[in-house]
């Protein structure tokens, strides 16, 4: 056990999914030509007055209330003051002083027990623009290029409190954001198009004190995997240069993938960012009523589906966990349930086989070719026999890979159960034949012995023949 | 004919009548502005090619019989902080000194589409920080009644004083269209906050500035806000409803109508020469049947200190957008922090460093509370003055400068006695009334000018007061020397 305690606390950078941008009519489109989604307003040009589009607060408060938030009902929007290119206004419109949400919480399993991590904030921000360094950073080239594309897309940030204790539960809390923002539809959350990005503030204690540590910012973590296993270095590295009577710098380090690594990135002090109202837009105000609209929009998140799941399905509590951990997931579950009333089966399927082939393809569910009817009418095939568990699952990857419908792929590939008793008979008298030693054992009271045979039966079919049929028979012709 | 002396309501019906073409009205301006600009240096830009080239086209649409925009024809000039779509706008800085904006400022789409002619872009202080033009990066103009005098801090009002253009677009942060207006004898009124829509206006104090017309007359006024006033999807702090139509405003009667005369404008500092205008405008307003009396205004010394901290905090933020990395100039460097630098200590003037570097101060951890948040305090305390004071007046009278038109080089390197004198124009940006400033007379010389205050949204009554002065008195719209 170690003496060390981890605390850890994530900011989250979550873009919203609206059509325009926060201050001004440009698209939001994901990989179009640069700079080619641009007016003076989100190129900071002089003169270039925006206005707040009201969508963003609309999906602001969506996902302030799906994470148990309060919601401002007076709010507005700050001026960070900074300089870098990609900020075409050498200012960041923010929320500093007054969030549109805040002291919210999520809960997360880990281990198998639920752990609430209490969220501070989320509040709006615009995006900057993106940089594309000729030599790799900016310091190393002589020409660099900004995209402004991306420049005053809408964002919220959302703050945990320090109350994060590793890398499992940062990578957990992150899973279960996603799932509730998926849910509600206010973003994408897709972290390699970069609409979610996550910072770590990390820091390390001795078990049983409660000042906290010098804490690092750890950045460029490009997948929940990145998250949890930078944190997870980041605190042994903190606890080294603790025993070795050294003191933690705060600074801010970045994450190195290829090499399991974290490195300074910069070392200095914040800069003073003196904030201060943004003197170009009105105040958000927002009515009581107005919130509760918002709240009756919000679908089932994923603990109640959870739960939903268990209760009325009977599936264990482990399975609508994994199932409900996706919007996606959860849609082709109750999709196919529709055609197919066996919970637990369909179950068994998305966590073994869907899942498997997810994994091993590194595909998203939406990528598949198979659909939930799909999975539903394979069911019923090895429902009424027509294949056997184990050719269902060859049709299963054909159905996966390609998408054709499961009675299809059965006919063009031969796949039918020979369940017919005049077309088993001849292979089964040619088994037995062949066999003499496992049919005395069988005869002699070795039970087993007539699993050998079945399986023999099935080879000599590639599989087609219906196991249960052949077990019937077998039993029948050796006289029990 | 003279036709630079001409009222833009005249020669709208010269137009209208067809006694005049476009073309020639032009051809009549830019003449005029071959003639004395070598003295007044009102403009940065002339545009001379695209005004002609606008006026032919207006001819010929004229030629098919189509009916003609309300301001057709009319030759206007805006300052050269309000972005026109491919014509350079400087703001009168080396940092924009080759800015060519692609778009055009919401104020000034709305006059082109009135089909007003822009002949040029005018000088004024380096992104309006100033009250002379002396702050320009480029030259100063000088005022039409005294080559040795400042014109204030907007080109724009010597320009339509000497007749180089019928009408402008200025913009007010602390005073600049009323206090130019004054010192060069025109009219300048700087609307509500938000009634007319700032986007396109190169921002210096964005909570303060505002765009505003400079006319030579009342009715010319109300022509040319009735085209820029009114909602803009594209700027926040715009009015969300459009406005009247002011030219039902010009009504010739005061009677009834309560003017407060705030105490505190008239104390100190104010020049005998201008304290008799205001006594014989006040006397006027009284025998049109008007009710003038004094009221306490108790915070007004401290608005120009709170203004100060605010237009400079402000500043400071919306002038770090010229780092070189978009848009005018950019002076090479080692790294990106170097090029920020060198291009923001060659492209920004002193005053502008200096406000700049306050501003930042003001903001800073530590001075924060101390400084900013107090201005905040100081400005809601002034809001309150106004307020009480509108409980009881329909509008007030005070001033618009404590002088007349300073001497060129009195004040340039006194950066604070520069801003005392807008030291009555002020207080009114930081709550965002109407005001208005009107010439009324000359005292040794040089215009003096009336200032009108009213509600939010009120231009109607300054409109009002405005006119029936100017129907009732001679003291309305002297003559620049420079005009013979
Ligand atoms: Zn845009």
């Amino acid at each position: 056990m170690s003496r060390y305690e981890a605390v850890i606390g994530l900011e989250v950078h979550v873009e919203l999914k609206t059509d325009t941008k926060l201050f001004c009519g440009c698209s939001t489109e994901f990989g179009q030509e640069p700079n080619t989604q641009v007016c003076p307003v989100c190129l900071g040009l002089p003169g270039g007055t925006g206005v707040l589009n009201k969508k963003v607060v609309e999906l602001a408060t969506k996902a302030g209330l799906a994470l148990n938030c309060a919601i401002g009902t007076y709010t507005w929007f700050d001026r960070k003051n900074y300089y870098y290119p990609d900020l075409p206004k050498g200012f960041q419109i923010s929320q500093v002083f007054r969030p549109i949400a805040y002291k919210g919480y999520l809960d997360i399993d880990v281990d198998g027990r639920t752990k609430r991590i209490n969220i501070t904030r989320a509040h709006i921000e615009e995006d900057p623009g993106k940089l594309a360094h000729a030599g790799g950073s900016i310091a190393a080239s002589h020409t660099s290029y900004v995209d402004y594309n991306r420049s005053g897309m809408p964002l919220i940030e959302i703050v945990s409190e320090p109350e994060i204790r590793s890398g499992d539960e940062a990578k957990a809390y992150l899973e279960k954001l996603k799932a509730i923002l998926e849910y509600t539809g206010v973003s994408d959350v897709k972290m390699e198009q970069g609409s979610l990005r996550c910072d770590a503030n990390v820091s390390v204690r001795p078990v049983g004190t409660t000042t906290l540590g010098t804490r690092t910012e750890i950045k460029n973590m490009n997948s929940f995997r990145a998250v949890q296993q930078a944190i997870e270095y980041e605190v042994d590295r903190q606890i080294d240069v603790l025993e070795d009577g050294e003191r933690v710098i705060q600074e801010t380090r970045g994450w190195v993938e290829n090499k399991g690594i974290t490195i300074t990135m910069r070392n200095k002090e914040n800069p003073d960012y003196r904030c201060f109202i943004e003197p170009e837009l009105d105040p958000i105000e927002l009515t009581a009523e107005w919130i509760e609209g918002v709240r009756a929009t919000i679908p089932e998140l994923p603990d109640a589906r959870r739960k939903r799941l268990v209760a009325e399905h009977g599936l264990p509590d482990y399975d609508a966990g994994v199932i409900t951990s996706s919007l996606a997931l959860a849609e082709f579950f109750d999709a196919a349930l529709q055609k197919y009333p066996d919970a637990k089966t369909i179950s068994n399927w998305i966590m073994g086989e869907l899942l498997r082939l997810l994994n091993a393809r590194n595909m998203e569910l939406n990528e598949a070719k198979i659909t939930p009817d799909g999975l539903a009418s394979l069911l019923q095939l090895i429902e009424k026999g027509s294949i056997s568990h184990k050719i269902g699952k060859e049709v299963f990857e054909t159905m996966f890979e390609e998408g054709q419908e499961p009675e299809q792929i059965v006919k063009e590939k031969g796949l039918s159960q020979i369940s017919d008793e005049g077309q088993l008979a001849r292979i089964i008298e040619e088994v037995i034949a062949k066999n003499p030693k496992s049919v005395a054992d069988f005869q002699s009271g070795k039970k087993q012995a007539i699993g050998f045979l079945v399986g023999q039966v099935m080879k000599a079919t590639k599989g087609q023949a219906n196991p249960g049929v052949v077990n019937t028979m077998l039993q029948e012709k050796l006289g029990k | 004919m003279q036709l630079h002396t001409l009222l833009v309501h005249e020669l709208s019906e010269l137009m209208e009548k067809k006694e005049v073409s476009c073309e020639e009205l032009t051809r009549d301006y830019l003449q005029r502005i071959g003639q004395v600009e070598d003295k007044i240096k009102a403009f940065l830009t002339v545009t001379k090619e695209e005004a002609l080239a606008q006026a032919r086209a207006m001819d010929e649409q004229r030629a098919r019989g189509e009916a003609l925009p309300p301001l057709a024809g009319i030759p206007m000039a805006i300052n050269d902080n309000i972005c026109t779509q491919g014509i350079k706008t400087t703001c009168a800085s080396q940092i924009l000194y080759n800015f060519i904006p692609p778009y055009d400022a919401t104020a000034a789409a709305r006059l082109k589409n009135a089909g007003a002619i822009l002949v040029g872009k005018c000088n004024l202080d380096e992104f309006a920080m100033g009250s002379s033009t002396e702050h320009s990066a480029f030259y100063s103009t000088q005022n039409p009644f005294d080559p040795e005098a400042v014109p204030g801090g907007s080109g724009a009002a010597a320009a339509v004083a000497v007749g180089e253009a019928a009408f402008a677009l200025g913009s007010d942060t602390g005073g600049s269209i009323r206090q130019s207006a004054a010192f060069c004898g025109v009219i300048g009124l700087k609307p509500t906050y938000g009634c007319v829509p700032r986007y396109g206006l190169i921002s210096y104090a964005s909570s303060l500035d505002q765009i505003g017309p400079i006319t030579r007359d009342i009715t010319d006024l109300a022509l040319v806000l009735n085209t820029i006033a009114g909602r803009n999807a594209k700027d926040s702090t715009s009015a969300s409803v459009d406005g009247p139509d002011f030219k039902k405003s010009l009504v010739n009667s005061v009677k009834g109508l309560r003017i407060g005369l705030p105490k505190e404008y008239f104390k100190t500092g104010l020049a005998p020469g201008v304290a008799a205008k205001l006594q014989e405008a006040v006397r006027k307003l009284v025998e049109l049947g008007a009710v003038c009396e004094e009221v306490d205004m108790p915070h007004t010394e401290y608005a120009v200190p709170a203004h100060y901290i605010i237009s400079c905090a402000e500043a400071s933020s919306n002038l770090a957008r010229y780092d070189g990395v978009r848009h005018g100039l950019r002076v090479e460097a080692e790294d990106v922090l170097g090029m920020f630098k060198k291009t923001r200590i060659r492209g920004f003037g002193a005053e502008v460093q200096r406000r700049i570097m306050l501003g930042t101060h003001a903001l800073s951890t530590g001075n924060y509370e101390a400084c900013y948040m107090k201005a905040l305090k100081v400005r809601t305390l002034v809001k309150r003055d106004f307020e009480r004071a509108f409980e009881k007046f329909d509008c007030l009278l005070t001033p618009t400068s404590p002088t007349t038109a300073f001497k060129i080089g009195a004040k340039a390197e006194d950066s604070l006695a520069m801003y005392q004198s807008e030291v009555f124009t002020i207080p009114v940006n930081l709550v965002g009334v109407p005001a208005m400033s009107l010439p009324f007379g000359i005292a040794e010389g040089l215009p003096v000018g009336l200032q009108l205050i009213a509600r939010h949204f009120d231009e109607g009554t300054l409109l009002r007061v405005g006119y029936t002065l100017e129907q009732n008195t001679s003291e309305i719209r002297p003559k620049p020397g420079l005009s013979r």
